[in-house]
């Protein structure tokens, strides 16, 4: 059934077209092996990082915990593979500085079965025992943020949650994970839906996916009518809305929806909205019934300098260097971007491990490369292309001339710097080349700094 | 390759972090995006001269060498006035963005095609030195460089500004040749009789200023022609009208330019013309002859167009190319000169900081005066 259109409001304004680029979306998600060492950073979400439960030396099993915390803003680990702790101690972490990480060395012939968990009948849960339940597995937003889940599904005591949005729109160039989860495991993430439901009290859910994606939305459609009956949950919606970057923000995802603006500075919640990410639902339908951890995820790995392009499901912890060589890219000079290429981040070094929060490892070559490096920064000369594309309905050409005055706080205080949240819109339009993004990092890092 | 993890193993930081870093480095760190859309500044600037290419060559066929040169002089002061005020304050230079090629171009369009050379070398000079340089160069001028040195050749040197002449297309008989163009752009002998004309607007003035009716003027046998093929008396952008046109919609199917500016300044002027055509016929000129003479088309597509010197948002856009529009009719009503484009584009450009500052878009999330927007039911 689709959705009825009152539902439907303005897409959100501005935004940009930037070429899909998805090599993947037609192929099925694959297995990474093992690779011979594993690393779990502790921190590798928003929060504190959790302490670990583990000794080096010590044998665990894939699925195993190996790091606990008993901080509402953070997640347990698990162990991603059957082996030994060989270390703990400080690794490279993809943010730069070197975090306090678990090592473990994997059994040769371990497989990738998940051997631990901790069955839970859910069926009578109370709302409390399925966000514990959501915590015990580490789960956090798989889209990107690595926020909690647990903390995402819970809804303060003076707000009430009617909708729950799934986020469905993968709108980076390039990545194709959430695609492919939503085409193949369509069945768990129904079941997922169910618990966030139950979990904050939604009654309705709207799946939003971006229309370049058409197979998915069938096959959730498929889904919610195989699962229609079974339970008395509310609806399920699947919903298309036109591809435009970046659809993906929770923000843009709520305005192209249903037309309704979050207040800046507000939550979803505070309008009775939860969004979560479509992979972070379907992770939550196949780990919550048996109780086991998150250990893997799906990572998109591609790129014009990857040989074997692919969607694999990973153990969390494989090391960079590892999955650039399953996946053929070879040493040269090249970028390696963990994520998409409109907000991903750039790898300093191969040393560091696929960690929850890693939606794709995008790979350039030496010759892209060379053609960016190539770019010239010409002043801006006011085209007024960046106030066209920011779809917060910031000035950013008016924000990058302050910025080069170091004019820090009037960005802050009268351009409400704080409102921009580095979509790389305006960056990606500048006929001028203006690091425009990175200026308004920067000042941001400034402004937080003399906040303090 | 080294082997997988092989890198950093076992090997603690302790301060002591290699100056390349740890273990296998992983290519360049840039931040994101890491993806462009291509526009760039030589593009754009690049894709408004392939847009005033045919009514540039249509202008040089019909006003013949003397207007080759003459265009060929201003752009060229244009470039050694930029490289010579880039070397003087020891910048980078940036003749390859094409700006000061554009700034020449238009300022070209603009004079009349017989006009002395020095004519164009002045003017060309002060648009880059005073119009742009002297304000910091690319991006950083409050006012149209072109129409600055417009405005000051029409105040300085008003006869050699206004002498125009008809047409004598390449080939024609009394068409100059490349020498003799030559003389006329460098010489500036007397213009003969025969060629000697006024534009149209100028016209239409000179004859209001003796009481004249204008309806009757313009059906007089004297009134320089006026049609919209362009076969008459005027700067190259005043003839080329209809191929400037063609052009500036290229621009806007291009996504060059938007086309709320180019509707804003022909509606601005379009409106006021038809509605004081309509009350006195003898008294004002009809909105058809307004948006075909002088600079109207020029000025609506290239020139208050010009990214720098206009504001960014749509509403701002629409405001200033209105206000663009109706000075320019009141100019060429009620002002002493003929043409008021120029004036008009200038006066506007000084407001455009105040209009950015009025009409920004309204921040999502927050209402017109940049407070959070009301939770429902607070």
């Amino acid at each position: 059934m689709r959705l009825l259109s009152y539902f439907r409001g303005e897409a959100f304004q501005r935004g940009i077209h930037p070429p899909s680029c998805k090599l993947t979306a037609a192929t099925p998600i694959r297995r990474m092996p093992f690779a011979p060492r594993l690393t779990v950073p502790l921190s590798q979400h928003i929060g504190k990082p959790p302490r670990p439960i583990v000794q080096v030396g010590q044998e665990v099993v894939r699925g195993q915990p190996i790091a606990r915390t008993d901080d509402w803003l953070s997640v347990p680990h698990h162990a991603p593979a059957t082996g030994v702790v060989e270390a703990i101690d400080l690794r490279p972490s993809a943010r730069g500085p070197w975090t306090q990480s678990i090592v473990i060395r994997v059994h040769p012939g371990a497989t990738q079965e998940d051997l631990w968990g901790e069955p839970r009948d859910l069926s009578g849960a109370t709302p409390q025992d399925i966000l514990q339940a959501v915590w015990d597995t580490g789960m956090v937003g798989l889209g990107g943020a690595a926020f909690p889940s647990h903390a995402k599904l819970s809804v303060p005591k003076q707000a009430k949650v009617h909708t729950l949005v799934v986020n469905g729109c993968e709108c980076e160039p390039y990545l194709t994970c959430d695609h492919r989860v939503m085409v193949e495991e369509a069945d768990p993430l129904i079941v997922g839906i169910r618990y966030a439901m139950r979990a904050t009290g939604a009654v309705r859910t709207i799946v939003g996916v971006e229309d370049n994606k058409p197979d998915a939305v069938a096959a959730i459609q498929a889904a919610i009518d195989r699962a229609r009956g079974t339970t008395t949950e509310g609806d399920i919606f699947v919903e298309a809305v036109p591809t435009k970057y970046p659809q993906g923000s929770e923000k843009m995802l709520i305005m192209a929806l249903f037309g309704v603006e979050v207040p800046s500075g507000g939550l979803p919640v505070q309008l009775g909205m939860v969004v979560n990410n479509v992979g972070t639902l379907a992770a939550l339908g196949r780990l919550l019934p048996s109780g086991r951890g998150l250990t893997e995820r799906v990572v998109t790995v591609t790129g014009p300098g990857v040989a074997r392009p692919g969607d694999y499901r990973m153990p969390l912890g494989t090391p960079l260097s590892f999955v650039l060589e399953y996946a053929g890219a070879p040493a040269d000079s090249r970028q390696v971007i963990l994520g998409g290429p409109m907000m991903g981040q750039s790898a300093a070094t191969l040393d560091v491990p696929i960690t929850k929060g890693v939606s794709g490892v995008l790979v350039f070559k030496g010759d892209d490369l060379a053609h960016r490096e190539g770019l010239r920064t010409f002043p801006c000369i006011k085209c007024g292309e960046c106030v066209e594309s920011c779809p917060m309905g910031l000035n950013p050409s008016q924000l990058g001339m302050l910025a080069a005055k170091r004019e820090y706080e009037t960005m802050g205080g009268q351009y409400h710097l704080g409102d921009c949240f580095e979509c790389g819109c305006c960056t990606y339009v500048c006929p001028s080349n203006i690091p425009l993004v990175q200026q308004f990092r920067i000042a941001k890092q400034v402004l937080r700094e003399r906040a303090v | 390759m080294s082997p997988p993890n092989g890198g950093g193993m076992g090997r603690t930081p302790e301060g002591a972090v290699p100056a390349e870093g740890p273990g296998v480095p992983a290519g360049a760190v840039l931040p994101s995006p890491h993806a462009h859309g291509g526009a760039s500044v030589s593009r754009t600037m690049g894709l408004v001269m392939a847009a005033l290419a045919p009514a540039t060559l249509f202008g040089f066929w019909m006003f013949g060498w003397p207007a080759v040169h003459l265009f060929m002089m201003t752009l060229a002061a244009c470039v050694l006035a930029e490289y010579g005020c880039q070397r003087l304050m020891g910048r980078r230079s940036s003749l390859g963005d094409g700006s000061a090629v554009l700034t020449g171009w238009l300022l070209a369009l603009s004079l009349p095609p017989w006009a002395p050379g020095w004519i164009g070398v002045l003017g060309g000079a002060i648009a880059i030195v005073v119009g742009k340089q002297v304000f910091g160069g690319l991006g950083q001028n409050p006012f149209n460089p072109a129409m600055v040195a417009r405005v000051v050749l029409l105040v300085s040197f008003p006869v050699a500004m206004t002498q125009w002449v008809v047409p004598v297309p390449m080939g024609s008989p009394g068409a100059p040749d490349f020498v003799h163009g030559l003389q006329i752009t460098l010489a500036a002998p007397p213009l003969p009789d025969a060629i000697a004309s006024a534009s149209l607007l100028g016209h239409a003035k000179t004859e209001l200023s003796r009481g004249a009716d204008l309806a009757q003027v313009l059906g007089a046998a004297a009134t320089p022609p006026h049609d919209w093929t362009g076969l008459r008396p005027g700067s190259l952008g005043e003839t080329g009208a209809l191929l400037l046109l063609a052009g500036g919609l290229f621009l806007v199917f291009a996504g060059v330019i938007g086309w709320h500016l180019p509707a804003a300044v022909l509606l601005g002027l379009a409106v006021p013309a038809l509605v004081g055509h309509a009350l006195a016929p003898a008294r004002f000129l009809p909105a058809d002859l307004h948006l075909v003479s002088g600079a109207t088309v020029l000025g609506a597509f290239f020139i208050a167009t010009d990214y720098v010197t206009s504001p960014n948002t749509t509403a701002g856009q629409w405001l200033f190319g209105l206000g663009i529009g109706v000075l320019t009719w009141i100019i060429r009503s009620f002002g002493g000169y003929p043409e008021g484009m120029a004036f008009a584009v200038l006066l506007m450009n000084a407001l455009v900081p105040a209009i950015d500052r009025w009409l920004r878009p309204r921040i999502l999330g927050r209402d017109r005066a940049g407070r959070p927007l009301a939770l429902p039911g607070d």
